[in-house]
Formats: structure tokens, C-alpha cells, sequence
């Protein structure tokens, strides 16, 4: 990374972007920090999770409700819509074509609604196995700690379509631009917490 | 509380009404607390009446909506924030003394019902922590901090904003409560299984819980912005052991903001699931246990404590230091203090629950931890009177805050070693002593320094200096009222007298619930001298204006601009070359007010209207919520998410303003400044004061 | 901004970065796909399954860091890594203090909740 004076962590646009990269300084650094708080919040539902494991009051269990195979396939999906996002990236920072940028983000998004799909298929059928919040305390620390994943999952979504209505309406300026680049760090970090979640809730449970 | 519910209303009906009880139980105890509740219903209905009369009257509400409420700058961001705080304090404090009042004669009853008397102590406490402290530091940060590293505005501006109409509306709920009752009475720390919809099925446990949660977001947001401006937005040569003291604290406290909140953020969360989607986290059966509530609770609450003191340490450093005419002594240490206390902050959250039955190991870990924090706490206070030592000290109104403030904090201090003991807690725990051991890091800490501060920043915020004998009175009348109010309440507390008790079985009370009523009505002749200080002040102002700017002689760059400050605050960002960076320059050839070679033109933020439209549709999601009013709750929600969506499609979010308007401002001060007489700091109380200081090395005898 | 000619060096950052990418997946695949295998098809003993779990969440954790999020140890120079490591700090005081706690709690006072 020669070529760019860092600015703030992670991936810096470098200063062939001017303007961008100079307004990202600020706009990223704050961002992180927001990373860094919500991080608590999920580290003490973790706790949370842990302390609550044997609060299932005779309800089913871990080794009852989760499928192994099907959080695999969900780990997949964000581990792969990490790497595509990844590819966005570095189309926006090396000013590759701007439909490649636009085809990463999409394939991105829709890697991300699948999560997101197949999640709430999973959920269904815990619902259906009796497998519900109010059925026991470990159940209720399940159902609030996956679910607020999917819940930013939904969120960074929303602002992945939000900033292609804007690319589309403005074009890759400044704005844009460092709203990739927070959408960036939120996306790989929802990725860190699932490894978390795939490790801790699934792999843990089911051993 | 009915059980049907309507699509419209929700669980809302003519109960809610505060008279409503009384109504259909005329007992002589329900009257006399209908009629409290309803005049306190009526006071807030009559207050708001009245604000929109004199809006309309006046012809204001175009001034308010684009001067004030949508408007990006910090200052008058930090402004709001403390009229909230203001409003706020006032209604804590009534409510404070009803308290006491009630204590006083509870003797065998008192004219309060347990749930009266609950809903007080709830809302005292709340309004304090949430809704006076935290928008009172907020304020006084945003004021200020900005002005002492040279920065033209936040990082985040509208998200300022943002975080303005986010507590607002916390405190809108809370006020609202007093219409449409009840709040909850769990207290402000509000803990299951009390809390629980099995135990607590109203709206009142609801109204706290997401009155708390506006708090919590909006101050999440504040520290990331606080944070962030002090990393980023430092003028030229603004190293970090070059900042002022209260920038160090602000940045400590931002912080902990950052950090700290998140888990009262669960907690809350949680609390609201166990209630509104029947899940299981705290409840008595189904697994669910309450000690994690506590606990998390708790990680949130000690962190929470220190960011209330933190800045008013920051306030108190520049005040010594100020009317000493000394510098800091100590910065060094008082920085790493800081530090070390913040971080060690986050260490020792199980001293507020050693009862709850962990073992003794555990407890005595953390009572070591805790006792750890008077270390640099007593660095901080040895700096203090160093900096006083030998100086020429002025005992002007922000100094006789800082004096009472260190006398009673030490007491404060040692009273928390004393329930840092584990063995000790036991006995005195939930007692009245833990009441008086936190009123006295309260008031004297956070309190004092935030009217300190106020009194000191006036000058600069609004160009006149606050009338100086009203606001001694109110400062020796808060110290005595302290005083009488909150030592008895240790030897109660020694006496076995529990916290939070409507009425009383033991005539040994009564002599020190007496003396205890006799100090919060003290107390509440100190909060009249405050409006009479503030009142007089604002009837004189022109014989009381400082338009040089720094009317204390002061040390930091706030004092080297203006009174009130231009909107872009500082013509020229300025460059700094040591500590104390205005007092240095004062006292080199520079001169006080350099004309700068060139000026250039200034890129500002634009007003926006997320602020308000956050705030307004957090208050609706809220009190929906509150109320089982769905069709709010996603109306409200729908229009915060599409503000924010659009937002992002905004451009232009700036405005110019030209260099050559700039210039003439500049130049027009400048003019002013020519005018001015100089005074030495022996005249600083009387009316020669215009805020130009006598330059030091004219050799003037300070 | 339109699609331009990449200087020498920037194709060769462009490269380098891809690369970091590609090692990124590659790496992160595997650490899932260890403990996942040893989970799903061999009969390996749970006390070490929890080991492996454990220990290839953490690499993979680092991994994402370094390679998605692009922290490195080298730029130390600035504010970021001491924000994650003050981060980590404030987790492992929180976390690990609220395990203890209640854990020290429960086996005091609620058997049933040990799991
Ligand atoms: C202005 C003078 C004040 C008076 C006369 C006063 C009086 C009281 C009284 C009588 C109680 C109830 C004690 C009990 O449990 O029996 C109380 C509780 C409390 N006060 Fe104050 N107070 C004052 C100022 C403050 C300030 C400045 C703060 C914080 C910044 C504060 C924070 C609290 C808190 C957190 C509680 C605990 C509420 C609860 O039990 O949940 N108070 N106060
Ligand atoms: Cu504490």
C-alpha cells in the first residue's frame, strides 16, 4: 500500500479519489468507532448466550434445534458476499468500469438476502419444533442474539440498495463513495460476528 | 387498566388520567395524591400552553424552527441540551423535596401513597442521571469543546442534532408520564422481577424503559462525536499534552459514552423483550434469572458514574487553574488520572451488588478494584490544591463551587472506600448511607461543576456576565443545603433506615428525616437564587457585557474570540504552540488579538431537519410503544427510516460564507476591542469588566 | 469518475490487494471448514472439538481482520488498532467478568443453570 498515505483503518481509496479520500478520514474513523460499540453490545449478548445455556427448563436444547448443515450453508453464503464485497471494493478504489461495481454490490446483496432467507427458513422451522423465545430462558438468548445479527444483516441491506439508488441518481462522487467504504467495514464485520455465532451457537451447541 | 384494547388508543383509556383513581376511590390518601399528581399533570400542560402562546404571539415559531431546532451548530446544540437539563433539574428537585417532606412525617404513614412515593424516587432518579446530568455535560462539551481545540464544528453535526431530539424526546416522555400516568416505580435502575409483566403488567415499567433507551442512543452517539471531533479535529500544533484539561475529560467521558452504554442498552432490550414478546431472560421461571439484569445493568452503571464526574473534574481543573492565575499544576498527572480512572472504571461494576450472593473471593477482588480508583481520584485533588497553592486567588462564583466541591467530594470519596468493603456493604447496603454516599459524589462532583461551568461560560455563550451576588447565594445555599439535606441521611443509613422506604416504624428517625426536610428546603431557595441570579442577570445584561471576549482573563482559545462566538467560531483556525495556548500568547509579543494575513472563505454545515424529525418520530415509537398504540409504532418507524434513506441522497449539505463577510466581522470586533478599557483581575466582579484582560507583560499588578 | 488506465504501480497494488482477498476466503474457508468436518464426520472427542472450535473462531476472527478489514500490526502509527485492541480490552473485561459471575453465582445458588 505504497502509494496511499492511511487515512483511517482498513482499505484506504487512496489519493487518486482527492476529495474522497480526504473526506473518508473522518466519515471512517467514526464508523469503526460505531463498529466498536455495537461490537459490545453483541460481545454481552455472547454472555449473555453462554450464562444462559442451561436455562432450557426442559424445553429442547441445542443438540435438538440447530442444523449443523444448513448454518454451514448460511456461513457460506456471508463468507462469500465478504469476498464479493471485497471485489466491489477494489473496483471502486482501482475506478474499474462502473457496472462491475455495480454487479459486485448486486451479487453481494443477493448473497445477502439468501442469508437472510434461509435464516428466517431455519427459524421457521425451530418455530415449528417447538423451538420458540418464550418457551425457555436459552431460547429467548438464542432468539435475541442471532436474530439481531440478521436484523443488522437486514439493515446493511437496506443501505447496500439505498446507496445504488444513489450511485444511480448521483453517480460515484464523494458521498457515495465513503457510504461504500462504511458499508464496507459493516459487511465484513457482520461476517467476524457470524463466525462468532457459527462457532459459539452452532458448532458448540451441536458438539 | 382495561384488558380490551383498541386499534387506535391501544391499553390507553381515562385511567391514565392522574385524578382518575380518586375519582372512583374517594379516599381522603387518594385525593391528596390526586391532587399532587394532577397539579403536576397540570404544571407541565399549563408550562407547554404557555410556550406555544408566547411562540405564536411573538410571531417565533419560523425563528425557533430555523435558528434553533434545525440548526447544526454545536453551540447552540450544547445550549438546548442544557435548557433541557435546566427544565429537567427544576422538576427532580420538587420532586426531591416532596420526598423529603414526605420522610419527614412518615413517621406511622405521611401523606404519600407507596406508589406515589415509587413514582417519585423513579423519576427523581432517572430525570437526574438521564435527563439533567447527561444533557447538562452534553451541553456544556458541545459548548466548549470545540472552542478549546480551534475546531469550527463536531465531526458529525447533524448527527448532533440527531442526538438532541433523541433525548429530548426521552424527556418529553417522562414529562408526559405526568398527564398520562403512571411511571414506573422499579426505581431508576429498574430491576426484575419487579419489572416484569407478571408483577408489572402497566404502562409504567414501558414509559422508563424506552425513555431510557432514547438516552442511552442519543448519548451512544454524542461520545462517538465527542471522540471523534478530538482525534480529528484539533487545530495546527494541538498535540495531545497540549490539550486543555476539560478537552481530556470530555474525550475520557466520550469514551466511556462509547463503551459504557452498550450494556444498558441490553439490559433494556432484554427487559423489553421478557415483556412485550413474553421472553424469558429475567423472569422467575423458564430459566430465565434476574442477576444477569443486575449485572449487566451495573457494567453499564459504573462506567455511567464516572461519566458524570469526569467532566465536572475538567471544569473544576480550568477554574483552579483560572482564578488562581496560575497554570495546572500537574497536568501530566491529571491526565494519566483521568486515564487510569476511566479505565479502571470499567472494572468494578459487582461492588453495586455484593449481596447478591457470589463469593467472598469475587467480592474482594472487586473491592480491591474499587478502592484502586481513590488512588488517582486523590492525585487529582492533591493537584488541585497545588494549583491553588501560592496563587492569587479570586473567589469568584465558579471558584466557591470548586472550594465546596473539593471539601465534600473527599468526604464523598471516603464514604465509597467505606462501602467498598464488602463486609461493611452488608450492613449498610440499600441503606440510606448508600443514598447519602452518591448525593454527595453527585451533587458536589457532577452538579456543582456543571453550575460552575455554567457560570463561567456564560460570559462566552451569551456575551454578559452572570450577576455575581445572586449566584454566591446560590452557590453557599446549595453547599449548606447539601450539607443539612444528605449528612443526616448517613447516620439514618447507620441506623438501619432502608432506601426508597414511603414511611417509617422508628421514632429515632424523625429528628434526622427533620433536619433532612429543613436541607432540601434550603436546597430549593438555591434553585430560586439560580432563577433570581439568571433573572437579574438577563434585566442588566447591557451593563454587565464583555464583548472583548474574555472576561476572566482566561487561558484556553475559547477566550480569544469573540462574546457570543461567530457561527464559524474562529475567523482564522488558529495555530498553537504550548499548553494553556491563549494565556502564552497572551504573554508573547503575538499579542492577544492578531490580525490575520488573510482571510478565506468558510464552508460550514447546513441546517437539517433529522434532528427533529428523529426526535419527534422517537417519541412517537416510544410512547406507541408505551401504549400499545402498533399503527404508531410503524407509522413512526417508517418515517425514521425513510429520513435517514433520504439523507443519504442529500448533496450539498454546506454553506459558504465569504471571506470578505468574514473579514468585516472580524474587523468589526477588532474595533470594538480598540474601545474596550483594559482591566486587571481585581476588577473582574465589577462592571469595568468588557472582557479585555490588562496584558501581563505591561507588567499590570494582577 | 470514468473507467482509466491504472499507473504501473497501482496494477501492482491492484494485484497484491486481490491477492490479499483471495488468501483472505481461502484461509477463512478452511477455518470453517476444519471444525465443521471434525464435527460433522468424525466421532472426535467433544473436550477437544471445543479446543479446535475455539481456537480456529479466534484465527479466523484474525484472519478476517487482517485480510477483509485490512488491519495490520505494521501501521501502528495510527489510532486504529489501539481502538480494537482497547475494544477487545473492554470485551474480555465484560464478557469475561459477566461468565464469571454469574457462572461463581449459579454454582452457588442455581445448580440447574450449570449446563
Ligand atoms: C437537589 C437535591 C437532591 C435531593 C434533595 C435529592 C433527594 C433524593 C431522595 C430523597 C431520594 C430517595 C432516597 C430514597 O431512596 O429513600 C433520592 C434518590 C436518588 N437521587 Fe436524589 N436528590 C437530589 C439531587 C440529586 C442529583 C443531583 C442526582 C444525580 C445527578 C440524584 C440522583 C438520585 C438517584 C439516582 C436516586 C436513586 C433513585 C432510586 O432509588 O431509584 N439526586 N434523591
Ligand atoms: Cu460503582
Amino acid at each position: 500500500m505504497s502509494s496511499t498515505t492511511v487515512k483511517h483503518p482498513g482499505l484506504n481509496l487512496g489519493h487518486a479519489h482527492g476529495e474522497a479520500h480526504e473526506a473518508s478520514e473522518e466519515l471512517v474513523f467514526g464508523f469503526w468507532v460505531f463498529m466498536m460499540s455495537d461490537l459490545i453490545l453483541f460481545g454481552l449478548l455472547f454472555a449473555t448466550y453462554v450464562t444462559m445455556l442451561g436455562g432450557t427448563a426442559g424445553g429442547p436444547g441445542p443438540s435438538e434445534l440447530f442444523e449443523l448443515k444448513s448454518a454451514f450453508i448460511e456461513t457460506t453464503l456471508l463468507l462469500v458476499s465478504s469476498f464479493t464485497f471485497g471485489m466491489a471494493s477494489l473496483a471502486l478504489k482501482y475506478r474499474t468500469d462502473r457496472k462491475v461495481l455495480v454487479a459486485w454490490l448486486i451479487i453481494t446483496l443477493l448473497l445477502g438476502l439468501a442469508f437472510l432467507a434461509h435464516e428466517l427458513y431455519d427459524f421457521h422451522k425451530m418455530f415449528s419444533e417447538g423451538g420458540v423465545p418464550s418457551r425457555s430462558g436459552f431460547l429467548s438468548a438464542f432468539f435475541a442474539l442471532v436474530p439481531l445479527h440478521g436484523l443488522h444483516v437486514t439493515g446493511a441491506s437496506i443501505w447496500l440498495i439505498a446507496l445504488l439508488g444513489q450511485i444511480a441518481v448521483h453517480g460515484l462522487d464523494t458521498p457515495t463513495k465513503t457510504g461504500l467504504m462504511r458499508l464496507a467495514i459493516l459487511w465484513h464485520f457482520l461476517d467476524v460476528v457470524w463466525v462468532g455465532i457459527f462457532s459459539l451457537v452452532y458448532l458448540g451447541g451441536t458438539a | 387498566m382495561s384488558e380490551e384494547t383498541s386499534w387506535l388508543l391501544g391499553r390507553l383509556d381515562a385511567s391514565a388520567l392522574p385524578f382518575w383513581d380518586a375519582l372512583q376511590h374517594p379516599t381522603t390518601p387518594n385525593v391528596v395524591n390526586a391532587v399532587i399528581a394532577s397539579g403536576a399533570g397540570a404544571m407541565v400542560l399549563l408550562g407547554a400552553l404557555a410556550a406555544v402562546v408566547f411562540l405564536t404571539w411573538t410571531k417565533r415559531w419560523r425563528w425557533l424552527w430555523r435558528e434553533w431546532l434545525t440548526s447544526p451548530d454545536h453551540k447552540k446544540i450544547g445550549i438546548m441540551f442544557i435548557m433541557i437539563a435546566l427544565v429537567m433539574l427544576a422538576r427532580a428537585v420538587i420532586e426531591a423535596v416532596f420526598m423529603r417532606l414526605q420522610q419527614a412525617v412518615g413517621l406511622d404513614g405521611g401523606f404519600l401513597t407507596a406508589e406515589h412515593f415509587g413514582q417519585l424516587f423513579t423519576t427523581h432518579g432517572t430525570i437526574m442521571v438521564f435527563f439533567m446530568a447527561m444533557p447538562f455535560l452534553t451541553g456544556i462539551i458541545n459548548y466548549v469543546m470545540p472552542l478549546q481545540i480551534g475546531a469550527r464544528d463536531l465531526s458529525f453535526p447533524v448527527m448532533n442534532s440527531i442526538s438532541l431530539g433523541l433525548t429530548a424526546a426521552g424527556a418529553a416522555i417522562v414529562m408526559v408520564s405526568l398527564i398520562l400516568a403512571p411511571f414506573s416505580t422499579g426505581g431508576w435502575s429498574g430491576y426484575p422481577s419487579f419489572t416484569e409483566s407478571a408483577t408489572n403488567p402497566g404502562a409504567g415499567v414501558d414509559y422508563w424503559i424506552w425513555a431510557v433507551t432514547l438516552s442511552t442512543l442519543s448519548s451512544t452517539l454524542t461520545g462517538i462525536n465527542f471522540a471523534v471531533t478530538i482525534y480529528k479535529r484539533r487545530a495546527p500544533g494541538m498535540q495531545w499534552f497540549r490539550l486543555p484539561l476539560f478537552t481530556w475529560t470530555a474525550l475520557c467521558t466520550s469514551i466511556l459514552m462509547i463503551f459504557g452504554m452498550p450494556p444498558l442498552t441490553v439490559a433494556t432490550a432484554l427487559l423489553a423483550l421478557d415483556r412485550y414478546l413474553d421472553f424469558h431472560f429475567f423472569t422467575v421461571d423458564l430459566g430465565g434469572n434476574m442477576m444477569n439484569y443486575i449485572n449487566l445493568f451495573w457494567a453499564f452503571g459504573h462506567p455511567e458514574v464516572y461519566i458524570l464526574i469526569l467532566p465536572a473534574f475538567g471544569i473544576f481543573s480550568e477554574v483552579f487553574s483560572t482564578f488562581s492565575g496560575k497554570k495546572l499544576y500537574g497536568y501530566g498527572a491529571l491526565v494519566i488520572a483521568t486515564m487510569a480512572i476511566a479505565v479502571l472504571s470499567f472494572t468494578v461494576w459487582l461492588h453495586h451488588f455484593f449481596t447478591m450472593g457470589q463469593s467472598a473471593h469475587v467480592n474482594a477482588i472487586f473491592g480491591i478494584a474499587t478502592m484502586l480508583i481513590g488512588i488517582p481520584t486523590g492525585v487529582k485533588i492533591y493537584d488541585w490544591m497545588l494549583t491553588m497553592f501560592r496563587g492569587r486567588i479570586r473567589f469568584s462564583v465558579p471558584m466557591i463551587y470548586a472550594v465546596g466541591f473539593i471539601l465534600l467530594f473527599v468526604l464523598g470519596g471516603l464514604t465509597g472506600i467505606i462501602l467498598a468493603v464488602p463486609s461493611v456493604d452488608y450492613q449498610i447496603h440499600n441503606t440510606l448511607f448508600l443514598v447519602a454516599h452518591f448525593h454527595n459524589m453527585l451533587i458536589p462532583g457532577l452538579l456543582f461543576g456543571m453550575l460552575a461551568g455554567t457560570n463561567l461560560w456564560f460570559p462566552k455563550a451569551f456575551g454578559f456576565r452572570l450577576e455575581e451576588r445572586w449566584g454566591r447565594r446560590a452557590a453557599i445555599g446549595w453547599i449548606v443545603g447539601f450539607m443539612l439535606a444528605f449528612f443526616p441521611l448517613y447516620a439514618l443509613g447507620i441506623l438501619g433506615m432502608p432506601r426508597r422506604s414511603a414511611a417509617f416504624f422508628e421514632p429515632a428517625y424523625l429528628p434526622w428525616t427533620m433536619a433532612a426536610m429543613v436541607g432540601a428546603v434550603v436546597i430549593l431557595f438555591a434553585m430560586l437564587f439560580l432563577l433570581i441570579q439568571l433573572w437579574v442577570s438577563v434585566r442588566d445584561r447591557h451593563a454587565n457585557r464583555v464583548p472583548g471576549g474574555d472576561p476572566w482573563d482566561g487561558r484556553s482559545l475559547e477566550w480569544s474570540i469573540a462574546s457570543p462566538p461567530p457561527a464559524y467560531n474562529f475567523p482564522v483556525i488558529p495555530e498553537v504552540h504550548s499548553r494553556d495556548a491563549y494565556m502564552r500568547q497572551k504573554e508573547t509579543g503575538g499579542g492577544a488579538h492578531p490580525r490575520p494575513d488573510a482571510y478565506g472563505d468558510i464552508e460550514m454545515p447546513a441546517s437539517s431537519a433529522m434532528g427533529p424529525i428523529i426526535g419527534i418520530a422517537g417519541f412517537l415509537m416510544a410512547f406507541g410503544l408505551t401504549w400499545y398504540q402498533w399503527w404508531l409504532v410503524v407509522a413512526a418507524g417508517a418515517v425514521s427510516l425513510v429520513a435517514l434513506i433520504a439523507r443519504g441522497f442529500v448533496r450539498n449539505a454546506t454553506r459558504v460564507i465569504p471571506a470578505a463577510e468574514v473579514r468585516r466581522e472580524h474587523e468589526a470586533w477588532i474595533a470594538t476591542l480598540d474601545s474596550l478599557t483594559p482591566i486587571t483581575r481585581a476588577d473582574e466582579q465589577t462592571r469595568a469588566n468588557r472582557g479585555l484582560p490588562a496584558s501581563p507583560i505591561e507588567g499590570a499588578v494582577q | 469518475m470514468s473507467h482509466r488506465q491504472l499507473s504501473d504501480e497501482e496494477a501492482r497494488e491492484k494485484a497484491q490487494e486481490l491477492k490479499t482477498y483471495l488468501w483472505g476466503f481461502g484461509l477463512a474457508a478452511v477455518l470453517t471448514l476444519i471444525p465443521f468436518g471434525l464435527a460433522v464426520f468424525t466421532p472426535i472427542a467433544t473436550a477437544t472439538l471445543y479446543w479446535v472450535i475455539g481456537v480456529c473462531a479466534l484465527i479466523q476472527i484474525v484472519v478476517h481482520f487482517r485480510f477483509f478489514l485490512h488491519i495490520t500490526l505494521s501501521r501502528n502509527t495510527r489510532e486504529d488498532l489501539q481502538l480494537i485492541l482497547f475494544t477487545v480490552l473492554i470485551l474480555a473485561i465484560m464478557v469475561g467478568g459477566t461468565i464469571w459471575i454469574l457462572f461463581n453465582l449459579y454454582y452457588r445458588m442455581m445448580p440447574s443453570m450449570v449446563p
